[in-house]
């Protein structure tokens, strides 16, 4: 059984630590660093609650080693708000009431960004493809589908709209 | 034929629906035994590993389908070789008259690339169909290959299009035609110890070619209930020169309807040669009953989807999308 | 102090939620979350086979598991009396299993360990020999003379594997207007079963107990539903003082009666904290949630309707074979062993009724209520509205028209049913109407004409609906004894803010909005100034928690009666500072002032500082008021779904077009929060009819038993409800609130094989079970002669 020392950048912040291979992402974001924000919901790779960016990438972190993230940039939903300032999709989701129990919020505000940062305009179809692979069981996914699209449009005014550097639409 | 350590464990394992992982004991942690893990910075290194830990190692590539099956407890290779970071086995590219994608393409980037849903839409079709967005952002092709699960769903598309794939070990390079590359048995291929898929090459579209992939599942992000893949070669007079027919989880090996191929080699594709191969490709389906439905329901399913992916394959072949 | 005039959000608005802050920040603090220094970890062994003899348990390879402290047993958990616990049902189940197993996945040995992945670790190291048995999984063949006896245990005062019959209504009479159907009118009747299905909330169940030697307090942070019940409960069964015992119910990930039942590993982590000294951490997998907690449904029913020859309804006749699983640990009001089945008259003018269940044990998990279910109202209305339909075939009648026509009319309310339920008010043709007028239904039924001749499938389907929630008053209602009141305690700080407590809990419904809004309405503030507490029993006052709609009709109405005990006082102090007696006063919302002279007055800001600082001498200083709240009744919030498909003739599957749902909870807290809980209501209404299954085979071997083949709908198979509403306030209630979380799933199910039926009926189809998965509806089509490609 191999231990590793990993160096892995979240939410901006170097984070370094020792684990067993076998170690899962998820727990050693839960239980050795105490990022409590991205949940577990399912036995491995279904439910999408562990939904988080890896070198801006929506990964379920249930499905991945901690090893594998070494050298790379997570974002957690942590890292959503910036100075005090929610992210669109904060505000987006907390507007259009599309939490209700908010297990399953973190993870679908994650797999919502990612789905942005590469389509900044979808329309209802692309979003409900785009968060298929994260499940909801209190919201019926209307009022989500409705979050993004809000935060899609906060989010494309913050890009036209002439601001100081390093805006960026709050990514 | 070779069957990986981890199919061989699968292959003994209860593999029925029920995920009670663990007869010994009963009840899953989810927490995977221990392993060790090195990974490998370029081809020429994974080979190297492979060889150093023989049987004992098994390669992490997308990880999707391997680290399931280790958080049950239903393998446990006791060495990992993780390939993530060989970026150069990452690409998809069009040259000299065939297709070449790298056997670390993520699915989500097949899903997404203008060339592959512009000139071969049954690429399209199955990439954007396996699991959910998020899986596919890690899942890989060479691995949805090379892991030869039956219910991985580019076996039967690498089969209905001729498909070459190029494997590395130590012996150098070698090329399998996907017609040789699955065995008999699920989880079983051609590749080699000591091999790697790098590559998998697939014929440019010609002039009037168009291909399909229709799959009939429970809900989305699910394994095929069946599958059908299907692409065609027409030439000038509308009469088909080549066909490739591949069925998805409906047998113990993804299948190659060679009997529905035969069938329509020479004929105009209309309903009546449509209905006579998916005749011949749901007979050539061996399904068994689960939760995924009766077999009975599969192999009628497997006519429904060859006539649809058929009829959809001379669509795209005629100019349509 | 604020005399400036203020929007006052209160009943009616769409109020954004407070508790958004903490979760969209993922700063939420569910079980799993919690962290305390020196815990350890708990994981449990369980039993692969359905039944078999425990022949040996082998821990000594687990105990050499780095990390491993200990493994308990059923035998130590004996020593202490715990190996068996009291379900809410009158029977007893096993916490870890002694001399047998009845249920694949059934709890055998806890593991403690240092880590995750050590109990894991330790967990894969026990080893039990099994001896197994004939396993019994169909409930018709639980009272063959050949059947396994499942439960020896209990042999003396039950020989069978029969757990008991119970009926209620007019057997005689009922029979009596049968036979007069059967010759001069119609009788129709109808089989149908309601599969189990699971609550499957994202989170799964789990606590942590910290027990403390020193000083005698257990700690438990829990995934509850009901933590106060969850209290007594353990002080009855581990024999611990009541005042010591701290059940903290954090923030729930979702409950929909999931985390209503004591868990064998709640038991187990609360011993393994009395016996470390540490606190013990317990979460179980997804598995071990869907193949072992509390499941739903699980109702055989045969259903007959007698009406005359114009379909007029005289009289419904049920009998129910009811699969408990193992241990009857359902959970539902004592006296109610069928819950509140016998709402399934629905909203029709039945003259006569009788309705009867038969419950047997399997070996299965078990359970039996659960699911968003309203204590069996999803089978009660599931069975009404699917055999009005095989009526309205019958007679060859629209099934909009024959509803119409036996509606109970808006006049008759309060309404006795023929099996003793006052239904308090309704409006069913309204809501009926609404429906058909949103959906133009004349239209759809034209539509469906044109498609026929072509040999399109498409459906029309119609729910009617009648939910009874709001359990309930204390001389029928009680869980495990404990009448079902719930409580609200309000107090108002000098600077004139609000802290609130109530019993009931939320897992998502939005208490600390909903409730602020009642309060905030009641004493004219904003529900800024309100905040809600709910969840800890050393300070929450007494509650039976929230599931089965109960929150709004219980708590609700006792928050709302708290509020005004407060506003009274505040009268009083009014009266005294402006020198006026009360009845020279006027309320307006935030303000007393007296009458003719408006700009004397005083806020309720300024009275609570008066409470504090300038109190009448004849009153008790301080501002603050509980209310316990017995309910005279329960309430009856309805509605009409309209449900369109499409049939895929080449592959059985089912497209939903349109779902048009009309509601009526009576008044409306926040309509935006009643939309969600629509919503989501509607998602596992279509989830049973279409996709989830918790599906055994013969060998007891749980087949759905991972998300991979318990199939949770995604945003890909859930359409875009559409919703209305009527509003018919509840009579009774302090606000004519009747709560709205379990309508749609009781509406929904229905709604869809009704349309799916439909679709098929001109070729003669009266019924195809759920779930209505492709292959099932493709079998009917081929039986049809309708597949194709």
């Amino acid at each position: 059984m191999s231990k590793h020392t990993i160096s892995v950048k979240i939410n901006g912040t170097t984070y370094e630590g020792t684990v067993e291979a076998r170690t899962l992402l998820v727990h050693w974001l839960r239980d050795d660093l105490h990022l409590t924000g991205t949940h577990i919901g399912c036995d491995t790779t279904s439910c999408g609650a562990c939904t988080i960016l890896v070198d801006g990438k929506a990964t379920k972190s249930c499905t991945m080693f901690a090893v594998q993230a070494d050298g790379r940039e997570l974002m957690t939903v942590e890292g959503l708000e910036q100075g005090g300032k929610l992210h669109p999709l904060q505000e987006g989701f907390h507007e259009c009431h599309a939490l209700q129990c908010g297990y399953c919020t973190p993870g679908m505000m994650m797999t919502g960004l990612a789905l942005l940062r590469s389509n900044p305009n979808p329309g209802e179809e692309e979003i409900r493809v785009g968060i298929s692979g994260n499940l909801c069981r209190c919201t019926g996914y209307v009022n989500i589908v409705k979050a993004i699209k809000y935060a899609a449009e906060k989010m494309r005014e913050t890009q036209q709209t002439p601001v100081a550097t390093g805006e960026g639409g709050g990514d | 034929m070779n069957l990986s350590p981890i199919g061989l464990a699968l292959s003994t394992a209860k593999r029925s629906t029920c995920t009670c992982a663990s007869m010994k004991t009963g009840g899953d942690s989810l927490i995977p035994g221990s392993f060790d893990y090195v990974t490998a910075k370029n081809v020429p290194e994974a080979i190297a590993l492979l060889q150093q830990y023989g049987d004992d190692a098994k390669i992490l590539a997308g990880g999707h389908s391997l680290i399931p099956i280790l958080r049950y407890r239903l393998a446990s290779p006791a060495v990992l070789i993780d390939i993530n970071r060989i970026n150069s086995l990452e690409y998809i590219q069009e040259t000299d008259g065939t297709l070449h994608i790298g056997a670390l393409t993520r699915e989500a980037e097949l899903d997404s690339s203008p060339l592959i849903r512009e000139r071969y839409p049954i690429l399209h079709d199955t990439a954007r169909n396996i699991a959910d967005p998020v899986v596919r952002n890690w899942a890989t092709v060479g691995g949805n290959l090379a892991h030869a699960d039956p219910a991985n769903d580019h076996p039967a598309t690498m089969l209905a299009l001729g498909a070459l794939l190029v494997a590395q070990g130590p012996g150098g390079e070698r090329f399998i035609a996907v017609d040789e590359f699955f065995g008999d048995s699920p989880f079983e291929t051609a590749l080699q110890p000591g091999e790697l898929l790098t590559e998998i090459r697939v014929p440019a579209p010609s002039e009037r070619s168009g291909g399909a992939y229709f799959k009939l599942e429970r809900k989305v992000g699910d394994y095929a209930i069946a599958g059908v893949a299907a692409y065609v070669n027409l030439d000038a007079s509308g009469n088909v020169t080549y066909v490739g027919i591949g069925l998805t989880n409906v047998g113990p090996a993804p299948i190659k309807a060679r009997d529905a191929e035969q069938s329509l080699l020479g004929k105009p594709l209309d309903e009546n040669t449509i209905r006579r191969a998916a005749d011949l490709a749901e007979a050539a389906s061996r399904p068994t009953s689960d939760t995924r439905g009766p077999a009975e329901y599969k192999r009628a399913m497997v006519h429904t989807l060859c006539t649809r992916a058929l009829r959809k394959a001379g669509e795209r072949a005629r100019g349509g999308a | 102090m604020a005399t400036e005039a203020r929007h006052v959000h209160g009943l009616g608005e769409a109020y954004k939620r407070k508790e958004d802050a903490r979760f969209i920040r993922g700063q939420g603090n569910y079980v799993d979350d919690v962290h305390l220094p020196g815990m350890l970890y708990g994981d449990i062994v369980r039993s692969p086979y359905a039944h078999a003899l425990i022949k040996h348990i082998d821990i000594s390879e687990a105990l050499k598991v780095p990390g491993v402290l200990a493994v308990i047993t059923g035998k130590d958990l004996d020593a202490a009396g715990l190996a068996w616990m009291p379900t809410l049902s009158n029977d007893t189940e096993a916490v870890l299993a002694l001399d047998r197993v009845h249920y694949q996945m059934q709890e055998v040995a806890f593991v403690v360990a240092t880590s995750r992945y050590a109990a894991a670790d330790g967990v894969a190291a026990v080893e039990v020999d099994y001896e197994p048995l004939p396993v019994l999984v169909n409930p018709k063949k639980a009272l063959d003379p050949d059947a396994p006896l499942l439960r020896p245990d209990k042999k003396d005062r039950q020989p069978t594997n029969h757990i008991y019959h119970w009926e209620t209504g007019d057997r005689a009479g009922t029979d009596a207007a049968f036979a007069e159907a059967e010759a001069n009118g119609i009788v129709v009747s109808q089989d149908m079963y309601v599969p189990r299905i699971h609550p499957a909330p994202i989170e799964t169940c789990g606590c942590v107990a910290d027990y403390h030697a020193a000083t005698g307090k257990l700690t438990v942070w829990m995934t509850s539903q009901a933590p106060h019940a969850h209290r007594t409960l353990f002080a009855i069964v581990a024999g611990l003082p009541e005042h010591r015992i701290r059940i903290i119910s954090p923030d729930v990930g979702g409950g929909f009666g999931n985390k209503v039942p004591i868990y064998p590993g709640y038991v187990c982590a609360v011993v393994a904290s009395i016996t470390t000294g540490k606190p013990v951490k317990w979460i179980e997998d997804r598995t071990e949630n869907l193949s072992s907690t509390g499941f739903g449904r699980d109702y055989h029913i045969h259903a007959e309707i007698a009406s005359d020859k114009d379909g007029n309804v005289k009289a419904l006749r049920v009998h129910t074979l009811a699969d408990h699983g193992a241990f009857d640990a359902a959970a539902q009001p004592t006296k109610f062993p069928a819950g509140l089945f016998h709402i399934c008259t629905g909203s029709y003018d039945f003259k006569k009724a009788f309705v009867e269940v038969d419950a047997v044990h399997t070996n299965k998990a078990p359970g039996g209520i659960a699911y968003r279910c309203s204590f069996r109202v999803t089978e009660a209305s599931y069975l009404i509205e699917r055999t009005m339909d095989t009526l309205a075939h019958r007679l060859g009648k629209d099934p909009a028209e024959l509803r119409m026509q036996n509606f109970i009319k808006p006049e008759a309310f309060p309404y006795r049913s023929a099996l003793d339920w006052t239904y308090d008010s309704g409006n069913y043709e309204a809501a009926l109407k609404l429906a058909m007028k949103n959906v133009d239904y004349e239209g759809l039924r034209r539509e469906q004409a044109e498609k026929r001749v072509r040999g399109e499938l498409m459906g029309i389907g119609i729910s009617s609906f009648t939910e009874i929630v709001g359990a309930g008053p204390g001389k029928h209602f009680d869980i495990a004894g404990i009448q079902m009141f719930d409580s609200c305690e309000v107090r108002v700080h000098p600077t004139g803010k609000v802290l609130a407590r109530i019993g009931v809990q939320t897992q998502g419904q939005g208490h600390e909005t909903t409730f602020a809004q009642i309060i905030a309405a009641e004493l004219g503030m904003s529900p800024d100034d309100v905040d809600v507490e709910h969840g800890d029993t050393d300070t929450a006052p007494y509650g039976l928690g929230t599931y089965a709609s109960r929150s709004t009709p219980v708590a609700g109405a006792a928050t709302a009666l708290a509020a005004r005990k407060v506003r009274d006082k505040a009268k009083k102090i009014a009266s005294y500072l402006l020198e006026v007696g009360e009845e020279d006063l006027e309320w307006e919302p935030g303000r007393f002032y007296v009458k003719g002279s408006p700009d004397k007055g005083k806020t309720i800001q300024e009275l609570a500082f008066a409470a504090y600082t300038n109190c009448p001498p004849y009153l008790e200083p301080g501002l603050e008021a509980v209310n316990y709240y017995d309910p005279p009744n329960l309430t009856y919030p309805f509605g009409s779904y309209i449900c369109i498909v499409d049939i895929d003739r080449g592959t059985g599957q089912v497209h939903i077009r349109r779902f048009m749902a009309v509601d009526d909870c009576g008044t409306i807290i926040n309509p935006m929060v009643v939309e969600g809980q629509i919503h989501g209501g509607l998602t596992q209404g279509l989830a049973p009819a279409m996709y989830e299954e918790l599906a055994y085979d013969e060998n007891g071997n749980v087949l759905s038993g991972s998300f991979q083949d318990y199939l949770i709908p995604t945003s890909m198979e859930t359409p875009s409800w559409e919703l209305d509403r009527t509003i018919t306030p509840s009579p009774h209630h302090p606000i004519g609130a009747k709560g709205v979380g379990e309508s749609p799933t009781v509406g929904a199910p229905q709604g869809i094989v009704n349309a799916v039926v439909d679709a098929l009926a001109h070729t003669g189809v009266r019924h195809i079970d759920m779930p209505l998965t492709p292959w099932k509806v493709w079998q009917v089509l081929k039986e049809k002669g309708l597949a194709t490609d």
